[in-house]
């Protein structure tokens, strides 16, 4: 269905708004059960590039392929399919966390077989079972981003779009979540993620680093660093970054 | 010292170079003062007044002449019958008329007295009042006039009638501007501070990335409001009923299809600010001082649209509530019904359409 596993293919992504190009030419392939890490400073384009994959904007030029489909034409397939998580975690405060996940359930018409199964999953991954009467907004940090993810992943999407779902939170709650990102693309789950944590680049399978809109480097992160001489993804980043600043001044 | 000047310094940069601040401290003194000082203006002028003068005489038609030339009438219609009466105030235009009695002048000369009907449109019962009061002052002057020296005074006996609100209750007046006002809060601010959290929650992102198409969002945050705001216009009519006697002499299905109308129009308001609000608490603000104010001013409601001046009546023709109040009082207190509110009916029915057209447009463009 998809060829050789690839659940994201991207040729030539253009995205213009007037004369700001933010996202120019952009080429890349995601395959299946990746982790995909696309890192840059703010403002170099990767939020409207993810945006675009995700079918909340549409590009001004390019072939780009989600889930085997197309972008311009099948964006409510893709929405389907696809999980999505922000910064922000996206939960409502004033529901149960109970509430919630049925409010999620029935956006994706999830059966309640399925719901109750999902529910229980949850239960088990926070060794709280009271935990699904309690409001969110009465719930740790860590915990409403567990559960954000687990929410993320509730209709079983085969890619999920993580929008720096660790801002804002500790180390040891970082290192946690990234446990769960592990686990989900062990079962065959992608994770598309950005981050501007450069340690985090690290764990990712292979690293995307855009600068002005354009992508200056994409590989493993071992070898990123092989062939910048460097001795981690921050000083990866930092030769590129300055070798942008010297193009442009 | 020179820290503490330093200090306020800075200070004055903030309030400089942002512009809203600048509109705050500049913008809502001199706004609110001219508003307030044109609009509470007890003072009504350009009264519509309708004369059934069954006498024609000379001294009817100098009181006619010395009401007109006062500035506070308007003769608009002389009628022929007094079957007229009812359909003229039924059409709403005209807030007064007078009746005179056959043989006006012969009787005034003879016996010293005639009589005079003064029939006031009370569904404005400040108005109503005022405008019988003013009547009457300007014919006592005009008597005096006429004869300054007579001993035994001629007499004109006013016999005043307010129609469709014979008490001058101002429940009347309240219940239909509460209701505007109630729905447009409900409807406009409770939606757009709504549809806002979802965007500062980041919520609504998580919704748009969902198979749920952005149309069926909106319709389902703005159900909830409708019922609700459905629901509170009941409540007032059934409370102005029971607690207030304020009947509901026209057809209740076709004042409860306007409110309707309204809140269709307040909850597409609502979405309008939303789109363009991006956080909460703007959205209150612009809710707040866009629509409530204006509402609450401007729509008749609190004052009175013929004492304004002309430029803030063409503001209160661009405020829903305005129309939303005419029908409501129409349907309530005059017992009219469709034919005779199709014109501010269809007023609403038209901006709804042009915000709705306006919002659609906004929220497509914010996803692109």
């Amino acid at each position: 269905m998809m060829g050789n596993g690839k659940v994201i293919e991207v040729k030539n992504l253009v995205k213009k708004f007037g004369n700001f190009v933010a996202n120019d030419h952009l080429t890349f392939d995601v395959h299946r059960g990746e982790i995909f890490g696309f890192l840059g400073a703010n403002g170099a384009g990767k939020t409207t590039a993810m945006r675009i994959l995700c079918g909340l904007s549409k590009p001004t030029s390019g072939e780009i392929t989600v889930n085997g489909f197309d972008v311009y034409r099948q964006s409510e397939a893709i929405k389907r399919t696809i999980g999505y998580m922000s910064q922000k975690f996206s939960l409502y405060e004033d529901m149960t966390v109970a509430e919630n996940m049925r409010f999620y359930a029935g956006i994706y018409k999830l059966p309640r077989s399925k719901r109750l199964k999902k529910e229980a999953e949850l239960r088990d991954k926070l060794h709280m079972p009271e935990i699904m009467n309690k409001l969110v907004g009465s719930l740790p940090l860590g915990w409403k981003q567990k559960l954000a993810f687990s929410i993320a992943l509730i209709h079983d999407p085969g890619i999920v779009f993580l929008d720096e779902p660790t801002g804002g939170v500790d180390p040891i709650t970082r290192r946690q979540f990234w446990k769960l990102i592990y686990e989900a693309s062990a079962n065959g789950i992608t994770v598309f993620v950005t981050t501007h944590y450069m340690d985090e680049a690290e764990y990712c399978d292979r690293v995307t680093i855009m600068v002005d809109g354009r992508i200056e480097a994409l590989d493993t992160p071992a070898q990123l660093m092989q062939t910048y001489g460097a001795s981690s993804m921050n000083d990866v980043f930092l030769t590129l970054a300055r070798k942008a600043k010297k193009a442009v001044g | 010292m020179n820290r503490f000047w330093g200090f306020i310094r800075k200070e004055f940069y903030h309030i400089f170079r942002d512009a809203r601040t600048l509109i705050i401290i500049l913008g809502i003194p001199v706004s609110q003062l001219l508003l307030f000082g044109y609009v509470v203006n007890t003072e009504v002028k350009d009264v519509k007044l309708a004369v059934y003068d069954q006498s024609k005489d000379d001294v009817t038609t100098r009181i006619i002449n010395k009401l007109t030339s006062s500035g506070y009438f308007e003769l608009v219609k002389n009628l022929d019958s007094d079957n007229d009466i009812e359909a003229i105030f039924k059409k709403g235009k005209i807030k007064e008329v007078l009746v005179f009695e056959p043989d006006f002048a012969e009787k005034l000369e003879r016996e010293g007295s005639a009589d005079i009907q003064l029939l006031a449109d009370a569904t404005d019962p400040n108005v109503a009042r005022m405008v019988a009061m003013y009547t009457q002052n300007i014919i006592n002057s005009f008597l005096k006039q006429e004869q300054p020296l007579a001993t035994v005074p001629m007499q004109v006996n006013a016999s005043i009638k307010m129609y469709y609100n014979e008490q001058l209750r101002s429940v009347f007046l309240f219940v239909p501007g509460l209701m505007a006002l109630i729905m447009m809060l409900v409807s406009a601010l409770m939606s757009s501070i709504s549809i806002t959290r979802e965007k500062e929650l980041g919520t609504m992102e998580v919704l748009l990335v969902s198979p749920l198409k952005p149309i069926h969002i909106i319709i389902g945050k703005v159900i909830p409001y409708l019922l609700i705001a459905f629901v509170d216009s009941l409540l007032i009519i059934l409370m102005g009923n029971l607690v207030f006697n304020m009947p509901v002499n026209g057809s209740l299905l076709l004042l409860m299809g306007e409110c309707f109308l309204f809140i269709f129009l307040s909850l597409s308001l609502g979405i309008l600010i939303s789109t363009v609000a991006p956080t909460q608490l703007i959205a209150m603000f612009m809710s707040m001082i866009g629509l409530m104010l204006p509402t609450l001013l401007l729509s008749g409601f609190v004052f009175p649209i013929e004492s304004m001046p002309e430029v803030l009546q063409w503001f209160s023709a661009i405020m829903p509530a305005r129309w939303f109040n005419e029908i409501v009082k129409n349907i309530m207190l005059k017992g009219v019904g469709f034919m005779y509110v199709w014109k501010q009916t269809f007023i609403l029915l038209a901006m709804s359409v042009f915000i709705v057209f306006v919002s659609v447009r906004k929220f497509k463009i914010r996803l692109m």
